[in-house]
């Protein structure tokens, strides 16, 4: 069955906006975490949705670049919460306003 | 073979270095080692020179040239050379600056023995004696102007040696000052001469002043006004002259050897060394010979009064430079270096032989607190008394050949020249007159020391005696030339001069001239005596004549003991209106409304912006996230509504973008 690509822009479209509400709302760290990488794989939808369109490969190969950087913004990302997290025992968005362990 | 002048200067300026980088760690015999070895040398390397280049011995054409490092400055249509000219005015300044120089560092050694800052003493005079040669041997105005600026910064420094002192500090300040006043003028001619002959070297203007025999007055007066205006400063004429009294606050050493002897008369070595330009412009002369007249006259009546020792002197000085002065404006430029010479050889005495005195005394500088000192300071007394005598023209003494050569030429020179003769001629009664009253206050009478020693701290009321050998030598080489130094006579000495400064007026040569010479040298001396036979009158013996002169004329007397009120009028008149000038015009308006009100103006909109900006960087995640989420919302819609104005070309219709339709909405 020939799904549109129209549908998969406004799926990806969707995962964005949650992406976005989810990092505005929500105040665990962890969770703002994961929205961020709902938005990354939102926005590496729509690369390979437009890849497909345009029958252009470039679109694919971003997406690998795309989940390379994830990935390591994702280790560091970790580390740095398990940092604050020793260090304040607390992952509340809210009380780590001080730009400093 | 080569005259090695570029020795001349380097030689004390090494010794500058050593003392001023390493005087304050060395033992005080070795500073003073030092600070005479390098001028002596100075000084033997001059009396080689004057010997190997001596007119008639055939070895170097004056005037010979030393050029170093090629072009110093070579900017678009100016060069000029670094280079040294040996002629005979320069060899006549350079005997006098190093030999009269060096007698007085030799003085200095027992003078400043007890002083504070021993060896920066020393390295402040032979760095004087640095800049002053290369003052004399300059071959164009720049580098002159070098040692010009460079003999200023030393006099500064050493007018301001007991810095601790605020009148001494004061006193500095004031000199550099009005010498500044004189320096604009001096740039300006310099640059006047550098657009009317493209050149500053003194070989090349003289060549084109030949080349146009016919060029008079018009920018050649401006030119000699405006280095007429530097050399009042330098020479401490009217009516910049008001620096030089002030700047007896140094030690008397420095006094004879900057504010008598050398300094003082590079004004009248600059006019003697630019006459091609002053011959052209005979109102530049005039002026030249009224101020040097009215200088003469005026410092010396001031001169009449005056009851510190130092300050007679600085007033006679000044009143001696105005007799060169007149010398210079009436063309006669070798009578006036003659009485350069040998005011520098009297002048000096009587600085060094007032040092004894005020040494002896411990520090007294008030003659009417003297008195008696002839038998306490022989030898001291003898040499002034060459110096008294020498100043006051009397036969055969110095001063009697080179005033009376002032005189003779400028009785010569037309009307203006026979009114200038007779305000010198007062002058010289005025001079003899206060050097005798100087002479008897310090040397005849009773002591008045009682009275000193009852008023003045206890630690100066040592009795007086008589000065170290090492302060003695140097009076008595100096008393000897003042009683002997004018016996070249004023024809060799001119003869000597002339290629340089042209030739003299030989009266031997003019009908009349040698009687006329004869009267005049008989007036003059007669003239001396007056003054001799007034202050004896006044001063010879304990008597009440001077202060019944004084209090029968008080308004006279007020007006001379107040220097006739010129610093005051100086103060009122232009520091007072520059010093609320800048304070309320430029200060208030300028500095407080203008400068200080924009940076607060600024200020203030940068810092009711940032109190608003601030908010935003709240430091909190979510708001920044917020704010980010927001912005890009922003700009997705402005790209979507406004995109086509914004950016050209660019067509939100997703229709274009895509080849595709969005589903119906079912």
């Amino acid at each position: 069955m020939h799904v549109p690509n129209s549908w998969y822009l406004i799926l990806s479209a969707l995962l964005f906006t949650l992406g976005v509400f989810g990092f505005l709302i929500k105040r665990n760290l962890i969770t703002v975490f994961m929205s961020i990488e709902l938005m990354l794989n939102a926005v590496n939808l729509s690369f390979v949705t437009f890849a497909h369109e345009w029958h252009a490969v470039k679109g694919q190969i971003f997406v690998f670049f795309v989940m390379v950087v994830a990935a390591a913004e994702a280790a560091v990302g970790l580390a740095i919460i398990i940092a604050i997290f020793r260090a304040r025992n607390t992952l509340n968005v809210d009380q780590i306003d001080l730009m400093k362990l | 073979m080569n005259l090695y002048l570029w020795l001349i200067p380097v030689l004390p300026f090494v010794g500058f270095l050593i003392n001023g980088l390493l005087g304050r760690r060395l033992p005080k015999a070795l500073v003073s080692t030092v600070a005479l070895a390098f001028p002596l040398a100075a000084f033997g390397v001059v009396i080689r020179a004057a010997m190997l280049a001596w007119p008639g011995n055939g070895n170097f054409t004056l005037p010979y040239v030393e050029n170093f490092a090629g072009s110093w400055i070579n900017a678009g249509p100016l060069h000029v050379d670094f280079s040294f000219a040996l002629d005979q005015l320069t060899l006549v300044m350079l005997l006098i600056i190093t030999g009269v120089g060096f007698l007085i560092h030799v003085y200095s050694v027992g003078y400043m023995a007890h002083e504070e800052g021993y060896w920066r003493y020393f390295a402040y005079l032979n760095l004087f004696l640095f800049f002053m040669t290369v003052l004399v041997l300059a071959e164009n105005y720049l580098l002159m102007f070098v040692g010009w600026e460079g003999v200023g910064l030393a006099s500064y420094l050493l007018i301001g040696f007991y810095f601790d002192k605020k009148s001494a500090a004061d006193a500095g300040k004031k000199a550099f000052v009005v010498n500044r006043i004189g320096d604009v003028g001096f740039l300006l001619g310099m640059f006047l001469l550098l657009s009317q002959f493209g050149s500053l070297s003194f070989g090349k203007i003289g060549d084109a002043l030949a080349l146009n025999s016919g060029q008079h007055g018009g920018m050649l007066t401006a030119i000699a006004l405006c280095l007429v205006v530097g050399a009042c400063g330098k020479s401490a004429q009217i009516p910049l002259y008001i620096w030089l009294p002030d700047a007896m606050e140094g030690p008397t050493p420095v006094s004879a050897l900057i504010h008598a002897a050398t300094m003082v008369t590079a004004g009248v070595y600059m006019i003697a060394r630019t006459h091609g330009i002053f011959d052209r412009s005979p109102f530049a002369l005039a002026v030249v010979a009224i101020i040097g007249a009215a200088t003469a006259f005026f410092a010396a009546t001031i001169g009449l009064v005056q009851t510190d020792i130092k300050r007679v002197l600085a007033y006679s000085t000044i009143s001696q430079l105005g007799y060169m002065f007149l010398g210079c404006g009436v063309a006669a430029y070798s009578a006036a270096v003659f009485h350069l010479m040998t005011h520098a050889f009297f002048k000096a005495l009587l600085f060094l032989a007032a040092g004894s005195v005020i040494h002896g005394l411990g520090g007294e500088q008030n003659m009417l607190k003297m008195g008696g000192l002839r038998k306490k300071l022989p030898i001291t007394f003898w040499t002034m008394t060459a110096g008294v005598f020498a100043i006051a023209g009397f036969f055969p003494f110095a001063g009697f050949f080179s005033k009376d050569a002032i005189l003779y030429e400028a009785f010569q020179h037309g009307t203006l020249g026979k009114g200038l003769y007779f305000v010198g001629l007062v002058t010289a009664l005025l001079t003899s007159f206060y050097m005798f009253r100087l002479w008897y206050l310090t040397f005849f009478g009773e002591s008045r020391a009682a009275a000193r020693n009852s008023e003045s701290t206890p630690h100066t009321s040592h009795s007086p005696h008589e000065s170290p050998w090492i302060m003695l030598f140097p009076l008595v080489i100096l008393a000897l030339l003042s009683a002997a130094g004018g016996w070249i006579g004023i024809e060799r000495f001119g003869n000597f001069l002339s290629p340089v400064v042209g030739p003299v007026i030989d009266p031997t040569l003019e009908s009349g001239g040698k009687t006329l010479d004869i009267t005049l040298s008989i007036v003059a001396v007669c003239v001396a005596l007056l003054g001799w036979f007034l202050a004896h009158i006044f001063y010879g013996s304990k008597n009440k004549r001077a202060e019944n002169l004084a209090a029968s004329t008080p308004g006279v007397y007020s007006l001379l003991m107040h220097k006739y009120w010129i610093d005051e009028i100086y103060h009122n008149a232009i520091v007072q209106p520059l010093v609320l000038g800048s304070r309320y015009i430029l200060g208030w308006i300028g500095e407080g409304a203008i400068i200080r009100g924009s940076a607060w103006l600024l200020a203030g909109i940068t810092t009711l912006l940032g109190e608003f900006l601030r908010r935003w960087q709240s430091g909190n995640l979510r708001s920044y996230s917020a704010w980010l989420a927001a912005g890009a919302a922003v700009l997705l819609l402005a790209g979507l509504f406004l995109g086509s104005r914004v950016i050209p070309g660019f067509d939100p219709d997703p229709g274009q973008v895509l080849h595709m339709t969005l589903p119906a909405v079912r």
